[in-house]
């Protein structure tokens, strides 16, 4: 059925309209945008180090490839030191989406971990692993990943991705302790629980595939904040500035003061791939909001009733509201917590 | 117990929290690090390595907990030590030099930020599918770009080639800091540049998210009622639909503060800010461990106290919360 068909004239014919449309053709556009930018970066990951033309720390020692500006030879100019610009990007883009994605995937475990635990367990446990995480959510994680990262001898790339995941887990254990918790109460649980399946298995096979796109949209967010934060770490120079990363290029650009000798192409390249990773990454999370939430797709997706234009209404709601039964001590715990006011002031308060 | 209470509450945890992360982290670490400093400035007197072993618990003078104490005792006293790089200037000193700086330029940035962010929020929430959205992309990716780099960017173009702002620092050379009118508006033009960037690259993600929040909150029954009974437009969009979005805008201001200002301390160090960031890499580059403490400690207070004023913020604009607070 899905077979790719010969392009003929009576296909061409409808462009947009398929009579099965597939998975890629549902997705929102933004998440399209996002998905095709970050394939882009990811191929670079993988083949750029191969494709690169020169070695990236060689320095050419002839005075005149300082500091050129682009040109055939080196598209991408070179450094005051004489090396390739171009090549030192092809091999950063992999080191950074490297940590990044690593970074991604372990936060995201703890997060899951943490945020389903919580959720399951409930009571004092529940609100003790909760204030845990509001407290690391409070605390500023770049300053504190600065003191860490500083003090130890050796800045390694194994050293950036344990303490970043480590401080990066606190945010998605909050959203996906929330749905956890919504999903609980759910029927199909109940009856999964009655028939005798074991709470591992209900965990991993009932809860968590209901839980993808958050999972999904959290994963993203860390990758993101992965990205920011050891960028912002080389560039300051904690890090291994002896490897080549988008952030560390960009350390030694200020460290060797590019902009004041007016070489452009030695900063915007690593920074105009950051932003454009970033881009990708914010645009696909858009997209995983937009799957969740139909009111904020794009109005222009709405559908025309007698001749008025609708947007789409109705959202499906995610997270349902779950009225907890606190005991006294859970109860003290959660009491300080920000959204405490919040839900107390919706119970007492309107509807 | 009131609401604002219990917060304190939790603040004071955070707080300590941080502190005690940041005692223990320089005694986890392997290797000496007070000889590794000593050996790293020579200038250092004798009597600063025990103020340093003092400081960073290597030598073992007393019980680790005696050593707890005194240093909980030293933080509230704000006395942050002897600085390594500048000695034997006290860190104290260093961090009030370069606080007001950074305060007024990031407090002022971030807080316009935040009223243009959320206002051009509401206008998209509500004109949703409208010409602000066919911006969206735009600015996610202006949301995407790193502070730092953004400022890099705006210093080649405005400073480098055009010449209207200047190329960093906090004050023209030559001129005494003072409250002389010379001084404050050459101040005020060179954090301009500064402020623009911030401003620029953090309107894109409060507006994202009030547009976001706006777009859910007009969908609400109430909105609708309120429509249908044919009230003004502009009642309905700021008394009904923005009233009730702004309170989970505030939240998530109040959680993307810490992000929002450690960012523009790597930006001030673009500029060569005279603030807390230009502080943080001297720290970073000489391995100055009581200086690098120092500003974390610093930042994270600043964040808390932020968090502290929004909570205040959210009681006194939310009637629920205002009415909870004093059936309390």
């Amino acid at each position: 059925m899905t077979a790719v068909l010969p392009i003929s004239a009576n296909t061409a014919a409808l462009p947009g309209e398929d009579a099965q449309p597939g998975r890629w053709r549902r997705m929102p556009p933004k998440a399209k945008v996002g998905a095709v930018l970050l394939g882009l970066f990811v191929l670079a990951a993988i083949i750029g180090p191969m494709v690169a033309p020169y070695d990236p720390s060689y320095q050419d020692p002839s005075p005149a490839l300082s500091l050129h500006a682009p040109y055939g030879a080196h598209l991408l100019g070179t450094t005051q030191s004489g090396q390739d610009v171009l090549s030192e990007l092809l091999v950063g883009i992999r080191l950074t989406l490297e940590l990044a994605l690593l970074v991604g995937v372990i936060a995201t475990a703890l997060a899951v971990i943490v945020g389903v635990t919580s959720a399951f367990l409930g009571g004092v446990w529940d609100e003790v692993l909760s204030l845990v995480s509001n407290v690391f959510l409070v605390i500023p994680a770049l300053p504190l990943l600065i003191v860490l990262l500083g003090s130890l001898q050796t800045k390694g790339q194994t050293a950036t991705i344990i303490v970043l995941s480590v401080l990066g887990w606190p945010w998605g254990a909050r959203v996906i302790r929330a749905q956890t918790l919504a999903i609980r109460n759910r029927d199909f649980i109940a009856a999964a629980r009655e028939t005798g399946e074991k709470t591992w298995r209900i965990i991993a096979f009932e809860m968590v595939p209901n839980e993808v796109s958050l999972i999904a949209a959290s994963f993203v967010n860390t990758v993101l904040y992965a990205i920011g934060a050891s960028v912002a770490l080389a560039f300051i120079g904690v890090a291994n500035l002896n490897a080549w990363s988008l952030g560390t290029m960009l350390y030694w650009a200020q460290s060797q003061q590019a902009l004041e000798l007016g070489a452009w192409w030695w900063f915007v390249p690593p920074g105009l791939a950051v932003a454009l990773i970033g881009t990708g990454l914010v645009l696909l999370n858009t997209g995983i909001d937009e799957l969740g939430n139909p009111r904020l797709r794009d109005a222009t997706s709405a559908s025309r009733i007698a001749g008025y234009w609708l947007p789409p209404a109705d959202p499906t709601p995610v997270l349902a509201e779950v009225v907890q039964h606190r005991g006294k001590l859970s109860g003290f715990l959660r009491s300080f917590s920000r959204s405490s006011l919040l839900d107390d002031a919706e119970k007492g308060g309107h509807r | 117990m009131s609401f604002i209470l219990r917060r304190l509450v939790f603040y004071v945890v955070a707080a300590w929290v941080a502190l005690t992360v940041n005692f223990f982290i320089p005694r986890a670490m392997p290797g000496n690090a007070v000889q590794s400093i000593m050996a790293k400035f020579p200038n250092l007197q004798p009597s600063a390595y025990q103020a340093l072993e003092a400081m960073l618990g290597v030598g073992h003078p007393g019980s680790i907990w005696h050593q707890y104490g005194s240093y909980l005792d030293d933080v509230f006293h704000l006395n942050f030590g002897t600085d390594v790089t500048q000695y034997p200037a006290p860190v104290s000193t260093l961090l009030a030099e370069t606080i007001p700086w950074t305060l007024t330029l990031v407090g002022t940035a971030t807080v316009i930020a935040f009223i243009v962010g959320t206002g051009l929020g509401i206008v998209a929430g509500w004109r949703h599918g409208g010409a602000l959205d066919r911006l969206l992309p735009g600015l996610m990716f202006l949301q995407a770009i790193p502070y730092f780099f953004f400022a890099l960017i705006l210093l080649e173009l405005f400073a480098s080639k055009l010449h209207v702002f200047p190329l960093g620092q906090g004050y023209a050379e030559g001129l005494v800091p003072g409250w002389h009118a010379d001084f404050i508006g050459s101040a005020i033009y060179h954090s301009l540049l500064p402020a623009l960037t911030i401003v620029l690259t953090s309107i894109a993600g409060w507006m994202l998210q009030m547009r976001n929040v706006m777009i859910t909150t007009v969908g609400e029954d109430y909105v609708i009622a309120a429509q249908a009974k044919g009230l003004p437009r502009r009642r309905v969009i700021f008394t009904y639909a923005a009233r009730n979005a702004l309170l989970p805008q505030l939240q998530g201001f109040a959680l993307a503060l810490g992000f929002v200002v450690s960012g523009a301390l790597i930006m001030e160090i673009v500029f060569s800010y005279p603030g807390i960031g230009e502080l943080l890499l001297t720290a970073v580059t000489s391995e100055d461990y009581p200086l690098m403490q120092a500003i974390f400690l610093v930042i994270t207070f600043a964040v808390l106290l932020a968090n502290m004023i929004v909570d205040l913020i959210i009681v006194l604009s939310d009637p629920r919360a205002r009415a909870r607070e004093a059936t309390r």
